[in-house]
């Protein structure tokens, strides 16, 4: 399943995306977030899943702008923590950040 | 001092509804799901994966109340008594809060199985049109979810923001689908989505003598457009549906079709039994039999104990 957290306003599209198919739970990407704004747990949306998946916490999927601005995501040649920690390749994030950063250096 | 109106133009008529011919006392799992949404709570209560009863009502200020009030609003005809269902699911925004529930499934699973059980298993997106969120859901032939996308940040296009603009006009709620048709030519919508800045371009509309039913039609369109951005990014595949409550606002909806360029699926059971039995068909009851469904699931899948007290 392809879970998109996140939000899309007047600015852009601002998402993580979780692959959940290829998320195995192992939590490094919880370890290296700064913001802590993953977790590991019981997958909320398949409720028959087994395996704990990653997920970005609630209080966290209204604000992830500004939660996930100090990585810049998608911006220069370094991923985000999360997404370089991730061995499986699960995790994404959306192309508002890439623009805005890049609307600012221009 | 000037004749105060107290009509209240955003309050849709509250339902409920009993199947006659189901006896629930032969019935061996008797499943509920409770939706306590933003704006509206609906209850269903499943005999045996069959839909035996349902309510809809409004959202209080207070969830458990809410719920509450949901439910013994769908048994008020049967003598089922809460006690007498074995495993209740909540859903919705207060699902955490739903005192007569043993498990809360989040909405986006439960929209999914019930779009998946009321329209049929060819359904491939769904997109619920709730009252304070939109959330668009890619699903499979069973109902699991493929991949979905929510937007709960903003009000725009969503049921409350109906709901403000029919006070705003003063015109019922119901009302402005069918009237947004009845001009001469298509309006430009209104061009923002915030609700509050939607809500003064309306005023200003207003105040320059346009008419009413051009102004309904430039807000629908409005909120077809909202909807549209989120399915553009999500991918709509037939069979494609439309759950909650503005799935009842032809006026959106058609807007909504002309601009996807596909059209949406007949509201109507897949189930013909249901069909000939002319069994009501609510959009807004779709989570609540989502969550009925699951209970039902998991208790045959020994995941979950019967609660059931009597």
């Amino acid at each position: 399943m392809i879970a998109n957290y996140g939000f899309k306003d007047g600015s852009g599209d601002w998402y993580v995306t979780i692959d959940t198919d290829k998320c195995n739970g192992c939590g490094k990407c919880v370890e290296v977030c700064p913001a802590k704004a993953l977790e590991v747990g019981p997958d909320e949306v398949d409720v028959f899943r087994e395996e704990p998946v990653v997920f970005i916490k609630h209080e966290e999927r209204k604000k992830i702008r500004y939660t996930c601005a100090p990585c810049k995501p998608g911006f220069g040649a370094a991923s985000a923590p999360c997404v370089a920690a991730c061995e499986t390749k699960a995790i994404s994030h959306s192309d508002g950040w890439k623009k805005l950063y890049q609307g600012l250096r221009r | 001092m000037g004749q105060e109106v107290k009509q209240e133009f955003w309050r849709w008529p509250e339902t409920n509804w009993v199947n006659p011919n189901i006896d629930w006392k032969k019935g061996k799992l008797i499943t509920a799901g409770v939706d306590v949404g933003s704006v509206s709570t609906q209850a269903v209560v499943m005999v045996d994966g069959e839909l035996f009863a349902y309510g809809n009502t409004r959202t209080g200020s207070d969830s458990p109340n809410s719920a509450w009030n949901g439910m013994n609003f769908t048994l008020e005809k049967t003598d089922l008594k809460v006690d007498n269902i074995d495993y209740t699911i909540g859903t919705g925004y207060g699902r955490v809060n739903v005192p007569m529930a043993q498990q809360a499934i989040t909405e986006i699973s439960c929209h999914a199985r019930g779009a998946n059980f009321m329209y049929g298993p060819e359904v491939r997106t769904v997109m619920d049109m709730g009252g304070q969120d939109c959330k668009a859901i890619n699903t499979d032939e069973r109902g699991k979810v493929l991949n979905f996308i929510m937007n709960d940040k903003c009000a725009a296009g969503t049921g409350r923001g109906m709901e403000v603009f029919a006070d705003l006009i003063r015109v019922p709620v119901w009302e402005i689908g069918p009237r947004s048709f009845n001009i001469s030519k298509e309006p430009p919508m209104i061009s923002s989505t915030c609700v509050v800045f939607a809500k003064s371009e309306v005023i200003g509309l207003l105040e320059a003598g346009t008419p009413e039913n051009e102004i309904m039609a430039a807000y629908c369109s409005a909120m077809a457009h909202r909807i549209m951005e989120l399915l553009n990014r999500l991918g709509v595949k037939e069979k494609f549906v439309i759950t909650g409550g503005i799935a009842k606002n032809e006026g959106v909806v058609k807007r909504l079709e002309k601009e996807l360029k596909i059209k949406t699926a007949e509201r109507v059971w897949y189930n013909k039994d249901y069909r000939d039995k002319n069994i009501p068909f609510d959009t807004q009851i779709a989570g609540a039999i989502g969550a009925a469904l699951f209970g039902n699931a998991l208790l045959k899948m020994g995941k979950a104990k019967s609660a059931r007290k009597a």
